[in-house]
């Protein structure tokens, strides 16, 4: 296409009190379009004709653009007078029109000042806080209908709750098993290099026992058990919000806290600590192997030494933590998938920060637990 | 605008660009879903500027007819032409050049769950023009507008919107990049009576100045009557093209309860 059937307007030759657009107004060209008006500021003053006929072509996008041309002649204090108009542009012209009048408003406002990284940061904080006091609040949602279910046990879905903890608990075994041998054997083999340097090599089975039983096993399990059920809820939840399943739910007058949410807060406060157990067995066991490699230590004299360094209250430290993590995380887990909204994208983010979330507060958690245990004495 | 009573052949034509000029040409055209038989030897012709409607039962293959135009899904054997272009022989990139130059209202809409409705109408201009940003603006918003959704709609995401309103999302987004033709599946579905007639008055006026080419699958029989020109039925896995008036002379039994059903005869007065 030549310059000449680019679409433009310009100044009709006879004099500058007429303007003449011509050629292709259409979207395709409207880029251009707009660029050549933005440079034809400053015309003289005066009323002004404008003529449509030489138009070949004419879309909304083209329409817009004259409609804007025309209302910024009339807004510099002009007559206009258009002329020319084709019978075929006039629908559109319009339609263009009539909208004009109602006022489309294009563009949002964004804020951005000096002190913008201040007002997010504000914004950022009480974000947080809205969300702990959101998550606070949904715990006291589900405290009440976990009681309400405890008086009237009919509620309690067994078979919901059996499900969850097949797919929370048994299929975790192998994984929280291997991973924790693994760390076994690291820990003793550090812990044996370091202790061998004093001659007290076989206090690496003290070390082992008490770090893996009080607050190893029990933290790395909640952590595995955080990326791989957590996540699981947040996704499964969040994409029954999606398919408006959730919503069906209520018209049916099931409550989603009750179907979804508390057989997966029990499932997992039940599994957690049997899988805490079975990480415990695991990592001194993968333990027993590095040192029975690494310091000749025999089965027996391994066993015997474990026995003498920790006893059930220790194994008890780390147990009791177990259910506090379950409850963590299944919450942090289900309300994310309640916060879902219906957008794909949503889901991925909420899952995300369901993970990010229910791991920090596990060592939050876990953290308390240190302070309280020390104050306790235990 | 209303019923034709010419016989069915082109009928109106953008600045004398030709009479015979057809943007779709589908010639022996089939289409098989393992033994299911959809399309047989069909053939259809629809010409620059004319508002075709399509009808048939459910499962007809109204929306797969429509996917094989627009290059969605391939047919088992058959030529179509597309703005005069082989759909099938160009390749994945030619048909993508090929999608600018025609829009596509989807059944239920297929908006960017992620992206808010202006955002939706914008995709298009981001990926093959270079505007403006305000002009972008400003063009989503006159779609908006042209489409009956209230300012305000531009902001949101399409989940906080009604089935209704996404529906005209929709629309807004397929006539985003001003295509010289449109695809509507199923578009008045959904609206409120006067949101349809806004509707109707729209394609006819972009047609008037545009030369727009219209294909709509629609069963609102307010909107076959009103604005399509030629109307194609699909019954026995090929299309039977004519006017309303001719239709309700035909004998074929899909055809007389679908032109002579109560819902028929209740707009019968005012349409025909
Ligand atoms: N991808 C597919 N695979 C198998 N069958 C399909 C596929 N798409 C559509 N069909 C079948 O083709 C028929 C026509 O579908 P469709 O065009 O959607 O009907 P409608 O005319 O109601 O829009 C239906 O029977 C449908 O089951
Ligand atoms: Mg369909």
């Amino acid at each position: 296409m030549t310059e000449e059937s680019a679409g433009w307007v310009e100044p009709a030759p006879d004099g500058a009190a007429f303007l003449r657009a011509r050629g292709q107004w259409t979207i395709a060209r409207s880029g251009a379009i707009e660029r050549h008006l933005a440079r034809m500021d400053g015309m003289p003053p005066g009323d002004m004709s404008v003529d449509l006929s030489g138009i070949a072509r004419l879309d909304t996008a083209g329409a817009w653009l004259l409609f804007r041309l025309i209302a910024r002649l009339r807004a510099e204090g002009r007559q206009i007078e258009v002329t020319g108009v084709r019978d075929a542009h006039r629908p559109l012209i319009e339609i263009v029109a009539r909208i004009h009048a109602d006022g489309p408003k294009g563009g949002h406002t964004e804020r951005v000042g000096p002190f913008a990284w201040l007002e997010g940061l504000g914004r950022g904080l009480f974000d947080a806080l809205d969300h702990g006091k959101q998550l606070l609040n949904f715990h006291g949602m589900v405290t009440i209908v976990f009681l309400r279910t405890l008086l009237d046990p009919r509620r309690l879905r067994p078979k919901a709750l059996v499900t969850q903890i097949e797919i929370t608990g048994l299929n975790a075994l192998p994984i929280v098993g291997l991973l924790s041998f693994l760390i076994g054997v690291v820990l003793a083999y550090l812990m044996s290099d370091q202790l061998t340097q004093f001659g007290a090599e076989v206090y690496t089975v003290n070390l082992l026992g008490l770090s893996i039983t009080r607050e190893i096993g029990v933290l790395l399990t909640a952590i595995m058990i955080a990326g791989r059920s957590g996540s699981a809820f947040t996704a499964q939840i969040g994409t029954m919000k999606v398919t408006e399943e959730i919503d069906a739910m209520g018209t049916l007058g099931l409550d989603p806290i009750e179907v979804l949410v508390i057989p997966r807060v029990l499932a997992l406060m039940l599994t957690l600590p049997i899988l805490t157990i079975w990480s415990d067995v695991a990592g001194i066991l993968g333990g027993a192997v590095m040192t029975m490699v690494a310091l000749d230590l025999t089965p027996a004299r391994f066993l015997s030494q474990l026995k003498e360094a920790i006893d059930l209250g220790d194994v008890l430290v780390g147990l009791v933590k177990a259910p506090v993590h379950a409850y963590i995380i299944a919450m942090v887990g289900c309300y994310e998938g309640l916060r879902v909204r219906r957008t794909a994208e949503s889901v991925g983010r909420q899952t995300t920060l369901s993970v990010v979330e229910s791991i920090f507060l596990v060592i939050v958690a876990t953290a308390a637990f240190a302070i309280l245990f020390s104050v306790l004495g235990i | 605008m209303a019923v034709h009573d010419a016989p069915a052949a082109p009928i109106r034509a953008a600045d004398g660009d030709g009479m015979t000029d057809p943007v779709i040409r589908i010639e022996g055209l089939r289409t098989q879903f393992g033994a299911q038989v959809i399309h047989d030897d069909l053939d259809l012709d629809v010409y620059r500027g004319e508002v075709l409607g399509v009808v048939g039962g459910s499962g007809s293959g109204k929306s797969v007819l429509l996917r094989e135009i627009v290059g969605l899904q391939r047919p088992t054997a058959g030529r179509i032409d597309l703005l005069g272009q082989d759909v099938w022989a160009i390749g994945a990139r030619g048909r993508r050049a090929l999608n600018t130059r025609a829009g596509v209202l989807f059944q239920d809409g297929a908006l960017f769950s992620s992206l808010t409705v202006a955002e939706n109408i914008q995709v298009g201009m981001r990926e093959h023009l270079d505007l403006a940003p305000r002009l972008m603006d400003e063009l989503a918003a006159l779609k908006i507008a042209m489409v009956g959704l209230p300012p305000d709609a531009g902001e949101k995401l399409p989940s906080e919107l009604s089935g209704g309103m996404r529906k005209r999302a929709g629309l807004a987004r397929a006539l985003a990049l001003d295509p010289e033709i449109v695809f509507l599946d199923e578009p008045t579905a959904g609206l409120d009576p006067i949101g349809a007639a806004r509707f109707d008055e729209l394609i006819a006026s972009l047609q008037g100045s545009l030369g727009l080419t219209v294909f709509m699958v629609t069963h609102d029989l307010d909107s076959l009557a009103t604005v399509c020109d030629r109307i194609a039925a699909l019954v026995d896995k090929q299309v039977r093209v004519a006017t309303m008036a001719e239709h309700m002379k035909d004998d074929h039994p899909w055809l007389k309860e679908y032109f002579h059903g109560p819902r028929a005869r209740a707009i019968g007065g005012a349409g025909a």
